[in-house]
């Protein structure tokens, strides 16, 4: 009931910090304290990313950016997804491929660079492969714990209850892992803008970091802004679908209600 | 070592009966006196160098509410769940039945163990999907069935072993197996329960075994009380008072303080054997 009462002022709340700053740039900008090359006012990042959205420049390199971001992190997150049931569900599979993935997981997604390169070139495949690799191991290793976790007296009940198999697997083991593998799969979420920025600078011919490197060579900082918008404005929307997924999957659970 | 297999395939606990359970028997009336004999005999269990379980032997005739009293960690837990199959004895053998395969047994924990992202209704029905109609129908007579499309999670304690009372019984157990399953609940809300398990055991008919840690629990159910104490059974204590049990009474009072005193002084000397009580 409290929290009804009190929905319109805290709907508003977390919006009053970033517009706040925003004003005070804004005027920080029009009094001559901020130079327009290191920090051009709001308005003049609004009206770069006016322009770019009317030419139609802005929406091919979201849409490459987007379908990057996409297949890099369904290749990862599925296979993350599958091998993390695998192991989780057979300790053979376990011992035979966990030691390995652990390894793997250590080094760094973005060390792989120069031998990515070496091995694909920079084409399409080599920054799909990046994001792949990164956003796989958080995936693989939520999996993993989610089916290890789940509540052995559950799943004793479900035994005696005639359970076994598939239907054991499907209304026990999975539902009772869920709630770890979104917890997964919302850290891949995040980290899959992270590596699609790294691996659209190195080399590109569209996508919103290759959009941001080029305004750089020309000086134009408020495309630059306008590229670091659009990623903090694509992590939010990330976010908030994953919220969505635990919201939906999760309904059961009242913390996620 | 003579142990008949059909009990420790954990899986297998009641597979068999499932198949015999179609949409056909749901409409029919529980079958009155379905209850089944239970026969330990010479049952050891041990865990590591630890033995658990001496020698156990008992016999239940079909239809027997008998409960299992002692002190936590006496054993009676692990006897209960080696009668449900949970566990593997050493020795011994447990028969349930006439030796027949299939007797169903079921049994309830002490925390209710529902699926959390399944429904009220959907919990009733596990193992049994297609008997929707006959697990609302269960669930009715256990009191919820107002709450059948909540989640557990909105339930109290007390309702959700309700529902987990309501899941055993849609399987019409012969055998019912309660390992201490009213513990964690406050005394009021212990008192209905035991009401509703006696009035639907009466119904039904099925043979129960209770372990509890509660005397009078122990007391106002069962047809006799076993008392376990390091792993033997010391004391198997006849209840004969008449049904419903008023605790007040003199004669429970006398009972229980004997079960007490038998617990809380453990007399080796004491023979372990049957100690009828004249009531």
């Amino acid at each position: 009931m409290a929290q009804a009462k009190n929905k319109s002022p805290s709907a508003l709340a977390p919006w009053i910090l970033p517009v706040t700053l925003i004003v005070l740039w804004q005027v920080a900008s029009q009094a001559g304290w901020l130079s327009s090359r290191i920090l051009p006012e709001p308005w003049a990042v609004a009206k770069a990313f006016w322009a770019l959205a009317v030419s139609g420049e802005l929406w091919v390199h979201l849409r490459t950016s987007l379908w990057r971001a996409a297949s890099g992190f369904a290749i990862g997150a599925g296979l993350g997804l599958l091998l993390g049931l695998l192991t989780g569900s057979f300790r053979r599979a376990e011992t035979l491929l966990d030691t390995t993935l652990q390894m793997v997981r250590n080094i760094p997604a973005l060390a792989l660079i120069p031998l990515v390169i070496l091995w694909f070139g920079i084409d399409e495949t080599a920054k799909l492969f990046l994001l792949a690799v990164g956003v796989f191991f958080p995936v693989y290793l939520n999996t993993f714990h989610g089916i290890r976790s789940a509540d052995q007296g559950l799943i004793e009940m479900a035994r005696s209850y005639g359970l076994s198999g598939w239907p054991l697997y499907r209304d026990v083991i999975l539902p009772a892992a869920l709630p770890s593998i979104l917890v997964g799969v919302r850290f891949s979420l995040g980290l899959v803008w992270v590596l699609l920025i790294v691996a659209e600078t190195i080399s590109a011919q569209a996508g919103i970091g290759y959009m941001t490197m080029n305004a750089r060579e020309f000086l134009q900082t408020d495309v630059v802004l306008v590229g670091i918008l659009l990623y903090a404005l694509l992590g939010k929307a990330a976010d908030l679908a994953s919220r969505g997924m635990e919201k939906r999957f999760l309904r059961w659970n009242p913390a996620y209600r | 070592m003579n142990i008949s297999t059909t009990l420790f395939d954990v899986g297998g606990l009641a597979r068999e009966n499932l198949s015999s359970l179609s949409a056909a028997d749901v409409n029919r009336p529980p079958a009155r006196r379905q209850g089944v004999s239970l026969s330990l005999e010479g049952l050891s269990k041990s865990f590591g160098e630890r033995a658990v379980l001496h020698d156990i032997e008992l016999q239940l005739q079909p239809g027997e509410f008998v409960a299992v009293v002692g002190r936590s960690g006496c054993g009676k837990s692990t006897l209960l769940r080696a009668i449900a199959g949970l566990e593997t004895v050493e020795q011994g053998t447990i028969a349930v039945g006439k030796g027949a395969i299939g007797s169903s047994i079921r049994i309830m924990f002490q925390e209710a163990r529902l699926l959390p992202w399944k429904t009220v209704l959907e919990n009733v029905a596990l193992g049994l999907p297609r008997s929707l109609n006959a697990a609302a129908a269960t669930l009715n007579t256990v009191g919820l069935g107002e709450r059948a499309n909540d989640w557990p999670a909105e339930l109290s304690g007390g309702q959700r072993q309700r529902v987990a009372l309501a899941r055993a019984l849609l399987h019409e157990p012969q055998l019912l197996l309660l390992d201490e399953p009213l513990g964690a609940l406050d005394a009021l809300t212990r008192i209905e329960m035991q009401q509703l398990i006696e009035s639907l055991w009466l119904a039904r008919g099925f043979t129960a075994v209770l372990v509890t840690h509660d005397v009078q629990e122990a007391l106002a159910l069962a047809d006799r009380v076993v008392l376990i104490e390091e792993g033997r059974i010391t004391l198997d204590l006849k209840v004969d008072l008449p049904r419903p049990r008023a605790r007040g009474n003199a004669a429970f009072a006398a009972l229980e303080q004997q079960l007490l005193e038998s617990i809380l002084h453990p007399a080796p000397a004491r023979q372990a054997g049957k100690i009828a009580a004249a009531a």
